[in-house]
């Protein structure tokens, strides 16, 4: 018996692909990355030395914009035509089609990123790579993803319109994304310390160098969990 | 398995949806949840199926309260409105439902065929729902509703939408069905629940205003028998001084004196057609029809639902 998480995962990706969704994901994404990290300014053969650094930092940017483009649909679009009503009338629990959506839009940015392989393949050929710090790289940003793609769905869960859910899911991003960082270096003592900690990026930009800390780890994976319960509590408030 | 609704109630703001209501559904057993638009159906069949929450109150599934156990396992809904995938082929769609009902593996494409078969989606199931009509869409909502072989169906306005012959057939495909499970269907259609149920159920304002078989309400609505008689007579006066002479008959009413035709309401618990026909027969006048005047169940409902 197939798990119900799977089973909507399954079918999301599906609908990924059967709607276009999935293939301008794709191709936007791999346009942008590919354009900024080997065509544009300061691309990766001014670097001097083997890495994915430059690729890193565009994704970062990239996904930031994609992944609530993703999410925006998973509850919203459900909501909108009811067909809510249809799946949580099943023998699924309201976490599990949840965890469905978030591992359907975590899976489609896996693939995206699985298409950049070349990449590396080709700056490992051309000198002297960091395998481990790629990695790592690697890891950053699907752990960025999966708390943009928490934050989406949770967005999603609170309209039915699917615009409102993309510039909510934006507007939450942003603080995550620079606006605390913003913050703590305009500010100083605890709230500086505070905000430091919920930003996003700092942490993105330890795990992106290759400097694997537990604390960071822990940040990502907290900020995921917690977006994906208080989906769950939405949703439950359907009545 | 049956279902046991325990003194529910469930507010919307101040506005209470359904109001302290009670009463059971047994196995095998179809009943017509019948009641003007906003009365409280599909809240109260949402709260069966565990979408929404109840305020107060219960509802038991086979002695399993809905509150603590989840029951959708047993139970094949088809929501108000038939919200389907669009984008999905009819055939995925009942795979995509029978997974998530848990259907087993070796049995998903055995249940699925006679899905399809039995709701005639033969032709259309490699089509994408989207661009089915509105009869097919129905049909896919039927098909998704009993695809894993549920013991309860709650149906949610189930023949909207559809043609008369494709009315008649989802009608025959219930009462099939409804013989060994147990179903809630509501409709605002009268005609639908007399063909279709083994009981009534009229719901105006969240609370129940009639429960029994549609012969019980409209013998409750009646009270005394009504019949509609023409007699061949030679005169109208004689008649109408005859009928009005039986120890059955109540009040005569003269309906029209050309075709001499009247109504006789009987005495309360007593019926006039035995008397009528004898005194025709010893008269030597002759009856030429006789009809019982049936309460419609559009008047029991109109009286009972109308504020």
């Amino acid at each position: 018996m197939m798990s119900a998480v799977w089973i909507i995962a399954k079918r999301e990706l599906h609908s990924f692909f059967d709607s276009l969704v999935a293939y301008i994901m794709l191709i936007a994404f791999l346009g942008f990355t590919g354009f900024f990290t080997w065509l544009f300014g300061g691309d990766i053969f001014f670097r001097k030395e083997a890495s994915l650094q430059v690729f890193f930092g565009v994704s970062f940017w990239t996904l930031f914009i994609f992944v609530p483009a993703i999410t925006m649909r998973q509850l919203a679009e459900e909501k909108k035509t009811g067909t809510i009503e249809m799946l949580l009338t099943k023998s699924i629990t309201d976490r599990q089609l949840i965890l469905g959506k978030w591992l359907a839009c975590f899976l489609l940015v896996g693939i995206a990123l699985l298409f950049t392989m070349p990449y590396y393949i080709s700056v490992a050929r051309l000198g002297d790579i960091d395998h481990g710090a790629t990695l790592s790289g690697y890891l950053a940003l699907l752990l960025m993803s999966a708390v943009y793609i928490s934050i989406g769905i949770f967005a999603s869960s609170l309209s039915n319109n699917q615009i409102v859910s993309f510039l909510v899911a934006l507007l939450i991003g942003i603080f995550f994304h620079f606006l605390f960082d913003v913050i703590a270096s305009g500010t100083s003592g605890f709230i500086s310390e505070l905000m430091t900690t919920l930003s996003l990026s700092s942490h993105f930009e330890s795990i992106s160098r290759g400097v694997l800390d537990s604390k960071d780890l822990i940040y990502f994976i907290s900020i995921t969990i917690f977006g994906i319960l208080m989906s769950e509590f939405v949703i439950s408030k359907r009545n | 398995m049956d279902i046991v609704i325990d003194h529910l109630t469930k507010s919307y703001g101040f506005q209470k949806a359904v109001d302290d209501i009670s009463f059971q559904v047994k196995t095998g057993e179809i009943l017509g949840f019948l009641g003007p638009n906003g009365a409280g159906k599909t809240t109260t069949m949402k709260m069966v199926t565990g979408y929404i929450s109840m305020d107060s109150g219960d509802i038991k599934i086979g002695g399993n309260s809905v509150r603590v156990k989840d029951m959708n396992r047993y139970i094949g809904y088809l929501p108000e409105n038939n919200p389907l995938y669009h984008d999905m082929p009819v055939i995925d769609y009942l795979e995509f439902c029978a997974s998530l009902q848990q259907v087993p593996e070796e049995r998903m494409e055995e249940q699925i065929r006679r899905m399809v078969r039995v709701c005639g989606l033969d032709v259309e199931k490699h089509k994408k729902i989207g661009e089915l009509s509105k009869g097919f869409r129905q049909r896919v909502g039927l098909a998704q509703a009993m695809i894993h072989d549920p013991q309860i169906l709650i149906l949610d306005e189930p023949t909207t939408g559809l043609d008369p012959n494709q009315i008649v057939e989802i009608r025959e495909l219930i009462r099939q069905l409804g013989k060994e499970k147990t179903v809630i269907l509501s409709t605002h259609i009268l005609p639908e629940v007399e063909a279709t149920c083994d009981r009534i159920l009229i719901i105006n304002r969240g609370k129940i205003v009639a429960d029994g078989t549609a012969d019980t309400l409209r013998k409750q609505a009646q009270g005394q028998q009504v019949l509609r008689v023409r007699i061949e007579a030679p005169s109208y006066q004689e008649v109408y001084d005859e009928l009005g002479k039986l120890s059955t008959v109540g009040m005569v009413d003269l309906l029209d004196k050309d075709q001499l035709r009247f109504e006789t309401q009987s005495v309360a618990d007593q019926t006039s057609n035995n008397q009528i026909f004898n005194m025709c027969v010893n008269r030597g006048w002759i009856l030429t029809e006789m009809i019982p005047f049936e309460t419609k169940l559009e008047d029991i409902f109109r009286e009972l639902t109308m504020n």
